[in-house]
This record gives structure tokens, C-alpha cells and sequence, in this order.
């Protein structure tokens, strides 16, 4: 094992101990257990949308959509088919994807600016769907009215309703297979291609590679991991939100990987951690928390446009 | 029934006319420099909130006449100070950088004139209806049309019969042959970021004439120019001027029929459009690139 691989692992241990053990260390410094379930999931769904911006390099700016479909079914599936969580993340995770699947045909075969403008615009359906049909989904005011439930396994049962450890790591647990499936995809010869469509869509072209459609099947992979983080978002909070569809939303998620890093894997994980943390304070201490987002947003893209892991591996060499 | 529908193909047509001054804008920047200007409605409301402040003093005519170059003046401040240094970049930073911008702006302007909306007083014969049958066509609508349709043409002679509209229009083909040309690209974007921003300074007084002011006001007009410019073909001026009147009319359409689709239209508007015909109703192939 050289020495770089051994490093590697050293740092993959690393990430893997503080998640397992993040309900412990963060109460003492103030954090709590929620927060860690939610920097966990949004972390997620940094991720999945650098699964699109870092490795394939197109610039979705309406991912949020998908989010907010996943969690949006997964509180209709709870509310009104069956009182089973597990049924409800596969529904949720199914509505998020198969919606990115079918618009992903339309949206591939622009680049660049035109291809962020055209998700943008598609991803504001669900936002204007979901506020304006009140009957099914409780408008302005979000879909309320269900809680996760209880896992029977029939030996034992899992309480994450009211047990907010419990609860964490069964995020955790699906986080670790959300994570492992995209790891699994980038090694593979299909991940590989993806890289190198980023690097070169011209040269992957003329090697003969179809390029719009494997740009939709990674774009529709990402929105299926994306409803999954959505729909686990939905169990957070027992409750799903129309702002979660909102292009804000997307905004906040590219601005978590590109802070984070979108070069490196596990970089969106830690944007979103910095992010989630960085709103929970500011919106507690100023009214004004907006104008400081705002002003993040700029002063990232000014300065650490490679990101925090960027900014640490150049300074490092 | 036919007086409904008229009141609101002529509702559908003002919106659209917003629209388009908007969208017209954020194409210009767009077509010239790559950058999806995120805060184009932040501009369009700090433009009607200028207004606001100096109609007092110099009246509606003034405010109308001296706060759109202001917001213009602002926007040269903030291209230079923080969009030039990301020119040639991912595309992705001035997506963001504007995005936050927004924030800021939406922010700015509620910490400065107060979450409450605004009114604008507007000259007196101006309110008044033209005549009572069509009573949805007050005077100020009507002069709204007519100063859109001057700044629309304006602009169009501008980027025609001028050395700057046609190095705009130049450098939207070919920058790097402009460049290569002697002519000075950054102050060509510069100034094309000014008329861009103009527009939208010149659409927030209106607006603010119209509706009232509000913080939020800019957000809910952006979409729908993002849509215009879509529709009507990326890279195309007049694709854009007949996106923004199209999706306006359909939605005022569509509030006759079905209210609650009225926006959910657009979209599907949008979606006919992707499909059929990709580039857009007036795109030229290849531009899509």
C-alpha cells in the first residue's frame, strides 16, 4: 500500500468516525442531534448535485425540484397511502426521480449557461404546482399532518419517531448506502466517462461516446439521489416545505458543494455542514441573515472559488 | 364575455410587456458576457425604489427621466468591482455571484425602505380610465405600452445603426474576433451590462407606478423572463420581444379560463416549445451550444 493510499484511508476512516460519533461530540460544543440529522441529509443532496456539477461538469440550478418532489411524496405516501416510512422513502425517492427522468430529455441537449437557465426554469413547475394545488398539498403553509414511523423488523423495532438518536443513525445508515451506490458509480467504467465528458466532451464525442445520453442518465441518477435525500428531508422534519422546491434551493445546494469543494467527494458533505451551521447561527442572532448569505455567496465565489478542500490542498502543495 | 377576454389579453400584454423590457435586459448580458444575471430583478426594484425617493422632489416625470440611468450608473459600479474579475470563468461563479447579489439587494432594500409596499404617485390624468366601457385601460397602462415600445425600439436602433450596438452585436457572434480587432472588450461589456441594467431600472419605476413597490417584486418577474428568453430562442432579441408578449398573453388567457394555471402555463409553454422546436421560436441553430 503506498503511502497515498494509506492517507486516503486514513482520512475515509476519519469522516466515517466523526459521522457515527457525531451525536456525542456535538452536544458538548453546543450543537444538538438534529442538526447533525439535517447537515447529514442536506449534506446528501450537496452531494447528488455534485454527482452532476463535479463529475460530469453541467450546471443544474433547479435540483431543489427534486428534493422537494422526494420529500412532497414521501409526506402525501405517509398522510394518505400507508403508515410505513420505508415504503415512503421508496415512493418519495421514485417521484423525485422518474420526474427528473422525464424532463432530463429535455434539458441535455443544452450546455452551460442555457442548460442552467432551462433547469431552472423547469424546476420552478413543481415550486408553482405545489403552492398553488392547496387541497393535495397545503399550498403556502407545506404538506403537514404525517410523522415518520416506527420500523417493525418483527424481533425488534426501531422508535426513530421520538428517539432522536435512533433517528440519526438511520439517517446515517441511509446516507452510508445513498453514498456508497454514487462512490460505486463514479469508479466504475460509467463514472469514468462522466470524468471524462468534463474534461473533454468534444474529444469523449469523438471517441464515440454518446454524450447526451449519458448525461441524462447521470442527470437522472442524481435527481433519483436527490429525491432520496429529499425524502429523508421529510422525515427530519415531518413536514415538507414549498420553498424546499424553490430555485433558492438549488442555489443554497450548488453554493454547498462549490464551498465545500466540487472537485472532491466528500467536499459538498462538508459545505453543507459549514452552510446548515453558519443559517442555524445567523438566522438565531440578525434579522438581516440574508444579506450575510448573500454576502457568503459573493465572498466565496471571489475568493475560494476552488472551495474549502480546494483551498486547503493548494495550500498544502 | 368579450369585454373579459379583452381585459385580460390587455392585462396579458402589459405583464408582457414587463416581461420583455426584463427579459430584454438579462438576454443583452446573457448573449454578450455569459452571465445569467441572478440579480436582474434586484435591479428593477432598486430602480422603483429610487423613484419612489426622488419623486418627491422632482416629480414622476423626473424620477422617470433620472432613476434609470441611476440603477444604470449602480450596475456599472457592481460589473466592475465584482462580475469582471469572473469573465472567462465557469460560468457557475456569476451564476452564484449574482445569486447572492439578489439576497443582498432583496435584503438591502427591506432593511432601507421597510418590509411595507411603497406607493408611487403617478400624475393625476394619467390614473384616469380612457373610457368607461373599457375600464381597465387607464391612461398609465396605456402610457406604460407606449414607453416600452420606445425603449424597444430605441434599443433595436441603438444596436443597429450605432458603433456600439454593432460591436455589441459583434461581439455576441465572434468576442474573440472583436477583440483581436482592436476594439476593447471590457468596456464593451461594461456598457452593454449598463443598457442591460437600464432596462431594468427603467421597468422598476414603471412597475412601481403600476403595482406599488415591494422588496419581493423583482423575484416574481425574473421567472418569467428566464422563460421569455427561452421561448423565443436563445441569442435572438426579437425571439425574446415575441417570448415576453407570448407568455404574457397566454397567461392572461389562461386567467380567463382557469386562474389557478395562469403561471403554470408558462411553463408548459415552455415545455412545447423545448420539444417541438429546440432552439426556440426565432433561435438559430447552433446557438444552442
Amino acid at each position: 500500500m503506498s503511502a497515498e493510499q494509506a492517507r486516503k484511508l486514513i482520512v475515509l476512516a476519519a469522516i466515517w468516525a466523526l459521522l457515527i460519533f457525531a451525536p456525542y461530540w456535538m452536544a458538548p460544543l453546543g450543537g444538538y442531534t438534529a442538526l447533525a440529522t439535517r447537515v447529514l441529509v442536506l449534506g446528501l443532496a450537496a452531494m447528488s448535485v455534485n454527482f452532476l456539477l463535479g463529475f460530469t461538469g453541467v450546471l443544474s440550478f433547479g435540483h431543489a425540484a427534486y428534493f422537494g418532489l422526494g420529500a412532497y411524496g414521501t409526506g402525501l405516501a405517509l398522510k394518505f397511502l400507508a403508515p410505513s416510512t420505508p415504503l415512503a422513502l421508496v415512493l418519495g425517492t421514485l417521484l423525485g426521480g422518474v420526474c427528473g427522468a422525464i424532463l432530463g430529455t429535455l434539458i441535455v441537449r443544452r450546455r452551460g449557461v442555457y442548460f442552467a437557465m432551462v433547469t431552472i426554469a423547469f424546476g420552478q413547475v413543481f415550486y408553482y404546482i405545489a403552492f398553488q394545488w392547496s387541497s393535495l398539498t397545503g399550498g403556502d403553509d407545506g404538506l403537514r399532518g404525517f410523522s415518520r414511523q416506527p420500523i417493525d423488523f418483527g424481533l425488534f423495532k426501531l422508535d426513530i419517531l421520538s428517539n432522536a438518536n435512533t433517528f440519526y443513525y438511520f439517517a446515517l445508515f441511509c446516507f452510508a448506502l445513498a453514498v456508497g451506490a454514487m462512490g460505486f458509480i463514479l469508479r466504475s467504467p460509467f463514472g469514468r466517462t462522466m470524468i471524462a465528458i468534463r474534461e473533454n466532451e468534444r474529444r469523449a464525442r469523438f471517441l464515440g461516446i454518446p454524450v447526451e445520453r449519458h448525461i441524462w442518465i447521470a442527470f437522472t441518477m442524481s435527481c433519483f439521489f436527490m429525491g432520496f435525500a429529499g425524502a429523508l428531508y421529510a422525515l427530519v422534519n415531518n413536514f415538507a416545505d414549498p420553498r424546499g422546491l424553490h430555485y433558492s434551493q438549488s442555489g443554497d445546494f450548488v453554493m454547498m458543494a462549490v464551498m465545500g469543494g466540487m472537485r472532491s467527494f466528500w467536499g459538498p458533505l462538508l459545505g453543507a455542514a459549514v452552510f446548515v451551521v453558519l443559517q442555524d447561527y445567523l438566522s438565531s442572532v440578525t434579522v438581516n441573515w440574508m444579506s450575510f448569505v448573500g454576502l457568503l455567496f459573493v465572498l466565496v465565489v471571489l475568493f475560494f472559488p476552488r472551495g474549502l478542500l480546494g483551498f486547503l490542498q493548494r495550500s498544502k502543495a | 364575455m368579450t369585454q373579459l377576454l379583452l381585459f385580460n389579453v390587455t392585462n396579458g400584454l402589459i405583464i408582457g410587456a414587463f416581461y420583455v423590457l426584463m427579459a430584454l435586459g438579462l438576454s443583452l448580458i446573457l448573449n454578450l458576457s455569459n452571465v445569467i444575471n441572478f440579480a436582474h430583478g434586484g435591479f428593477l426594484v432598486i430602480g422603483g425604489y429610487i423613484a419612489y425617493t426622488i419623486t418627491p422632489y422632482i416629480g414622476f416625470w423626473g424620477a422617470l427621466l433620472v432613476a434609470p440611468p441611476l440603477t444604470a450608473i449602480l450596475g456599472l459600479i457592481i460589473e466592475r468591482v465584482l462580475i469582471r474579475p469572473l469573465y472567462g470563468r465557469d460560468p457557475l461563479y456569476s451564476l452564484l455571484l449574482t445569486f447572492g447579489l439578489a439576497f443582498i439587494i432583496e435584503d438591502g432594500t427591506r432593511f432601507i425602505w421597510g418590509p411595507q409596499g411603497k406607493p408611487v404617485t403617478i400624475p393625476p390624468f394619467l390614473a384616469q380610465p380612457l373610457s368607461n366601457d373599457l375600464f381597465f385601460i387607464t391612461g398609465y397602462r396605456l402610457f406604460m405600452v407606449v414607453v416600452v415600445m420606445v425603449a424597444v425600439a430605441l434599443l433595436f436602433l441603438l444596436l443597429r445603426y450605432t458603433r456600439l450596438g454593432v460591436r455589441i452585436r459583434a461581439g455576441t457572434l465572434d468576442l474573440e474576433t472583436v477583440a483581436a480587432l482592436g476594439i476593447n472588450v471590457q468596456m464593451l461589456r461594461s456598457l452593454n451590462f449598463a443598457v442591460g441594467i437600464f432596462l431594468a431600472g427603467l421597468s422598476g419605476v414603471l412597475a412601481a407606478g403600476q403595482l406599488g413597490l415591494e422588496p419581493t417584486m423583482g423575484t416574481g418577474l425574473l421567472m418569467p423572463s428566464f422563460i421569455a428568453i427561452i421561448v423565443g430562442g436563445i441569442g435572438s432579441l426579437p425571439g425574446t420581444l415575441a417570448g415576453g408578449l407570448l407568455i404574457g398573453v397566454a397567461s392572461g388567457l389562461t386567467a380567463v379560463f382557469y386562474p389557478a394555471a395562469s403561471e403554470a402555463v408558462i411553463y408548459l409553454l415552455m415545455a412545447v416549445v423545448l420539444l417541438l422546436r429546440p432552439r426556440g421560436l426565432f433561435g438559430e441553430e447552433g446557438m444552442m451550444t
